[in-house]
């Protein structure tokens, strides 16, 4: 069973180095090409009902330096690394790019894409509180509907829309447990291996995602959790990578109870909800029911409740905040949910997530001071 | 029994030896850090000085950035641990740290028992450390350990930014070629440095007593820029730069008590 787990576990982190893989492979069991999705929601299952493969561009992990030319260094670490993709002609295969624009720097990106592909943007409606809003947003997924059955010559139906909605929200379910298990087994899937789990969804097929993950859990939960002698902790923010800052966490013994990141939990917390309303309309209900996350306006400000919830549920020892550089709504949302967590005792640290660094030594001393004082 | 608490920072290797947790039998700095002689030298000068050596120690705790690379240390903590534990031990009034070093500034918040209660470092820039303080004593040819005497001379502090080591770089040689007097560019260097400090010790909550460690500390004018600046009377640490050793070495007199207890 050992030997299934370390199989399942590189065949995740395969997939997750190596999307341009995951898109041939697409391409030639189904004929059909791949559409990027840019951070940090869409309704991914329109593209799915295209049968066109969603392809998730959060990034990447190389020095930075044709994106220097289009964007300020103050633009944050994902759109960097998006830009130098861009300008590298990477993303030139895509058959179009959808892009939600809920903060300043995607909208900006989404008017001056560098690359070949069509962009297709929409709008999230920041007043999450009327039924208007919803309405609002399900045109605006009508919209994208039409463009992307113009670009994929495909009629996206009713019936393949909720198939597709239905494959969603088994793989969010899935992903659901297999963060709850990971908490349980950190000494069979390292923090590493987690983030694999989740990356890889970015880059493949769901219904083939979620079939993995559900015999990565069978494999896993057959043999008793061991105690842990480490730590626990919550982690929050856009992304925790790359694998070296990954890798101080397992290291030091920092095993991740329960993740609060947009590239991961936030993309699995919200269900499509079920009714008879139509599939579109129950597609724009989740950006209301979507909550604890800096760019979906909370006026109620609860993702420090929601955080301190975690820690609760999980029995977290600490909570990091893994902040992406030069992310103006997590760096907003930051100094309120810390008072939240002083307020409470909750142990909280915060690290600067850039994805093209390649040296840790100052996170590490966080970090390990963190651990220290636990 | 010996102990030795061994920091090795980006700039300078200290090494301090601990007679039963308690008293200092010999401490030392050297002006060179990980990668390089430091190490080595400064254990030397301890052997030197004392007449012990690294066989002698009954436990060896490394902390600093080249904590990881002393095969003789029987673990490794990180700087802010040390240099909290340190503090504590010379003055259990302190409730805030501000630790200048190398290529770090740290502000660390002490509770009643000395335990760290939040702690905050600079990000990736060297604007506010030693390092930053050794490049503008370059650019005005004046020697670190002058500076101070500059800076108390001033009447009127330049203004520098506190964002950017090379930009503050071209500030001052704008300054000096617009022929603005050493004392007070030195003193705004010094300022600038504080700001930086400040601003990190806003963010864990400045309580009384406030104390300053790190190579930074033997400055007295950044010591006097950083009162000023935070409006609080403000300790320099006896030997600031040997306080992240000395907390590693009572940390390696903790951890043999805790081995013989468990023994």
């Amino acid at each position: 069973m050992e030997e299934k787990i370390r199989s399942l576990l590189a065949e995740f982190k395969t997939i997750a180095s190596h999307p341009e893989q995951a898109v041939a492979d697409h391409l030639a069991q189904t004929g059909k090409g791949a559409i990027g999705m840019m951070p940090i929601y869409a309704p991914e299952e329109l593209v799915h009902a295209t049968g066109f493969l969603p392809v998730g561009l959060w990034g990447g992990s190389r020095p930075v330096a044709k994106a220097r030319t289009y964007l300020p260094p103050f633009a944050c670490s994902i759109m960097q690394q998006v830009m130098e993709l861009e300008c590298e002609g990477v993303y030139d295969g895509l058959a179009a790019v959808v892009f939600s624009v809920p903060c300043d720097t995607l909208k900006c990106m989404s008017q001056k894409w560098k690359g070949t592909s069509p962009v297709l943007v929409f709008t999230h409606p920041q007043n999450r509180g009327l039924e208007a809003a919803n309405r609002f947003l399900e045109r605006e997924y009508a919209i994208l509907q039409e463009k992307l059955e113009t670009i994929t010559g495909v009629k996206i139906t009713n019936a393949a829309l909720e198939n597709s909605i239905r494959i969603y929200n088994e793989n969010r379910a899935a992903m659901r447990a297999f963060s709850a298990l990971a908490a349980q087994y950190p000494q069979v899937i390292s923090a590493v291996d987690r983030h694999a789990v989740f990356k890889a969804r970015l880059f493949l097929e769901k219904s083939r995602h979620t079939a993995m993950v559900r015999e990565l859990m069978e494999a896993v939960r057959a043999s008793e959790p061991q105690p842990w002698t480490g730590k626990r902790v919550v982690v929050t923010g856009i992304l925790l990578e790359p694998d070296g800052l990954l890798e101080l966490f397992d290291r030091l013994g920092l095993a991740i109870a329960a993740d609060d990141l947009a590239q991961e939990s936030r993309q699995v917390r919200v269900d499509v909800p079920d009714g008879d309303e139509a599939p579109l309309y129950r597609l724009a209900r989740v950006w209301q029911n979507l909550y604890g996350c800096s760019v979906a306006t909370d006026t109620k400000k609860q993702r420090g409740p929601m955080l301190l919830d975690m820690v609760r549920k999980t029995g977290a020892d600490a909570v990091v905040v893994a902040m992406m550089k030069f992310c103006d709504p997590e760096e907003w949302d930051y100094p309120i949910y810390f008072k939240q967590l002083e307020a409470q005792g909750v142990p909280n640290l915060m690290i600067e997530v850039d994805q093209e660094a390649s040296a840790f030594e100052q996170v590490h001393t966080r970090l390990q001071s963190l651990v220290e004082t636990l | 029994m010996y102990t030795m608490g061994i920091d090795v920072g980006s700039a300078s290797s200290k090494a301090v030896i601990l007679r039963d947790g308690r008293e200092v039998v010999a401490a030392r700095a050297i002006q060179a850090g990980t990668g390089s002689s430091g190490p080595g030298r400064v254990l030397e000068a301890l052997h030197a000085e004392s007449g012990l050596g690294v066989e002698d120690m009954s436990f060896i705790l490394a902390t600093g950035y080249g904590r990881t690379s002393l095969p003789m240390a029987g673990k490794q903590m990180s700087e802010i641990t040390c240099h909290a534990k340190g503090v504590f031990f010379q003055n259990p009034a302190a409730r805030t740290v501000i630790d200048i070093g190398g290529q770090d500034v740290k502000a660390i918040a002490l509770n009643d028992q000395g335990g760290i209660r939040q702690f905050y470092m600079n990000d990736k820039c060297a604007a506010g450390t030693g390092r930053f303080l050794e490049v503008m004593a370059r650019v005005l040819e004046v020697p670190l350990e002058d500076m101070a005497a500059y800076h108390f001379r001033s009447h009127s502090p330049a203004q520098v930014s506190s964002t950017c080591t090379v930009f503050a770089e071209s500030e001052v040689i704008s300054l000096l070629s617009r022929g603005t007097a050493k004392e007070d560019i030195i003193a705004g260097v010094h300022f600038s440095v504080a700001a930086k400090a400040c601003a990190l010790a806003q963010r864990v909550g400045v309580r009384s007593t406030v104390v300053l460690t790190g190579g930074a500390g033997q400055n007295s004018g950044v010591a006097d820029a950083i009162q000023k600046e935070l409006g609080v009377p403000l300790v320099v640490a006896r030997e600031p730069q040997l306080t992240g050793a000395l907390g590693a070495a009572l940390l390696a007199y903790e951890e043999m008590m805790r081995k013989e207890h468990t023994a």
